[in-house]
């Protein structure tokens, strides 16, 4: 038996700049336009997030997707959000995650469902994203449920949360971070960055309390199409995006040209703060163009690491 | 106290088709606190209706009575007459008013004139905003005082989501970050240690999760 680390996690661990992108699933039950999304991405990224209904909008589920992407030979990262299943959907759908072989997770709250298009739903809340992550550290490390019972084969995934370091009140925000890795969080995905010296100060904070050592962290990169897109982006509650950027993509003769260069600019500078341990591209509505802006930022070949044989170690399965 | 809302003019007016003999009756209680089902707007929907219902060519025959609750039986006996004579009653109470004042005369058709909100208080004069669940499992000694299963619109037991800006719910420009405040709060009492610790995930069967829940004080159950 293989090791069951994930790739992401290897890649992290050899200490590699670590690149993932996202997939959004499809509003349908289109599997190959799930395939499509992996396929662009493959060799480009070391992971893809694949969204659990973001915004609140229905999609296919995040778990069917992943398992497409990983399929198409791109390890996915699984969302799951707080907003829709309770403790026994959450942790039944993560068994059978995991036994799809599925090995990343990214805990989230979800976006509240009035901004989604079934926004009469009830949602559900039953437990929040950080007692998430520790239900979810203690199934791997104790073989427990939420409620205490013992489970013979636990589902061990690569535990995730995301880091706002533009959300309010930054202080408590800080404080979240603490939590989210006290309770077992291994890898931390920002939120957009656009401001750097925001960004830079916000980064100082945390070596001074020492997160960056206790979790891998990824930078978030949106990459805009257009001053529009960038506009609607900077009214998302927690990104800051400066003004001088919105003055610079309206001015340019190529919006598009503009966007990645703004992309790829804030990705030369992340990649020198001590700490940032890799970027996290997200697309949304240009997701074409993420092999280019990774091929562009210098960031190719990703790393190919072979599997370490580990067998000694997990044992065989007790199922 | 329970903050309740009338239903709209034309959803009272419709359920009410067919009745000639109605009793509305209002609650003295929380619901006249909050403007909703007291005495004076139970007479004003009265007048509003015999109004409707003239120009309509239908005429009733309204009698308003007000209890001093509906939550609790020994108020009704007053008012079984009226119920007699009439053919429907209109009870103005919460939702539990009308349920309990269904429950003592069965036998007579018992319709709502309002939508109960919420457990909540007085922000401002014709203001009121939701400030309870009752939850069943009360936290507020850990949050300086302001309960984040109401007050944040997920009910995140630990801290703010990333949707927090500027102190107000990324759902609302109208709606303070409960989070927010709780940080506010506990910073000028000098607790923010409070908020390092993680709390677990709750027990809802306190909540309505345990199904519909009861009270029971063993030395007043004689």
């Amino acid at each position: 038996m293989m090791d069951n680390k994930s790739h992401l996690q290897r890649v992290l661990e050899a200490g590699h700049f670590a690149v993932s992108a996202e997939i959004g699933p499809p509003m349908s039950a289109n599997g190959e336009f799930v395939r499509k999304k992996a396929r662009a991405l493959k060799g480009f990224v070391d992971a893809a997030n694949v969204t659990d209904n973001q915004t609140a909008m229905v999609r296919m589920s995040s778990i069917a997707a992943s398992y497409l992407s990983l399929q198409e030979g791109v390890e996915p990262v699984v969302q799951m959000t707080c907003r829709d299943r309770n403790r026994i959907a959450i942790q039944s759908d993560l068994l059978g995650a995991y036994a799809l072989g599925l090995k990343n997770l990214l805990c989230l709250s979800g976006d509240h469902q009035s901004f989604g298009n079934h926004p009469q739903a009830k949602n559900v809340f039953d437990i929040d994203s950080i007692q998430l992550i520790q239900a979810l550290n203690r199934m791997k490390e104790e073989g427990v449920f939420i409620s205490g019972k013992t489970t013979k084969t636990p589902a061990k995934f690569f535990l995730g949360a995301t880091a706002h370091p533009f959300a309010d009140p930054p202080e408590l925000q800080m404080i979240r971070l603490h939590k989210k890795v006290e309770a077992g969080a291994q890898f931390l995905q920002t939120q957009a960055i656009y401001d750097m010296d925001k960004f830079d100060r916000w980064m100082e904070e945390l070596r001074k309390a020492g997160i960056h050592e206790k979790a891998y962290i990824l930078a978030g990169i949106l990459v805009n199409k257009s001053a529009r897109s960038l506009e609607m982006t900077s009214m998302v509650a927690g990104i800051d995006v400066p003004g001088y950027l919105i003055d610079r993509m309206k001015k340019a003769s190529d919006q598009e040209e503009e966007g990645i260069s703004i992309a790829l600019e804030l990705i030369e500078s992340i990649r020198k703060i001590q700490g940032v341990r890799g970027i996290h591209i997200m697309a949304v509505g240009w997701e074409s163009i993420v092999p280019t802006l990774i091929e562009r930022a210098g960031l190719l070949p990703r790393p190919d690491i072979t599997q370490v044989d580990d067998s000694t170690k997990e044992g065989a399965d007790n199922a | 106290m329970i903050v309740a809302q009338q239903k709209p003019i034309e959803e009272i007016i419709s359920s009410l088709e067919g009745y000639k003999n109605i009793l509305i009756a209002a609650c003295g209680t929380c619901v006249t606190v909050c403007m909703a089902g007291g005495e004076k707007e139970a007479m004003e929907l009265a007048a509003l209706l015999e109004v409707k219902n003239k120009e309509n060519n239908r005429p009733v025959n309204i009698k308003v009575v007000t209890l001093k609750r509906q939550c609790d039986m020994e108020f009704f006996d007053d008012i079984a007459d009226d119920v007699n004579n009439a053919q429907v009653i209109l009870s103005m109470a919460c939702g539990a008013g009308v349920q309990f004042i269904a429950e003592r005369f069965s036998h007579k058709p018992v319709l709502p004139g309002l939508n109960t909100q919420f457990m909540g208080v007085t922000r401002d004069v014709g203001v009121w905003t939701e400030m309870c669940q009752g939850c069943g499992d009360c936290i507020l000694e850990k949050t300086g005082g302001i309960c984040p299963v109401t007050r944040c619109s997920k009910s995140n037991f630990n801290g703010p989501c990333g949707g927090s800006a500027g102190g107000k719910c990324e759902i609302s420009p109208d709606i303070d970050c409960g989070w927010q405040l709780i940080y506010d709060r506990l910073k000028t009492l000098g607790r923010l240690d409070k908020l390092y610790e993680i709390t677990e995930v709750r027990d809802w069967r306190s909540s309505r999760d345990g199904g519909p829940r009861k009270v029971e004080k063993k030395d007043m159950m004689l």
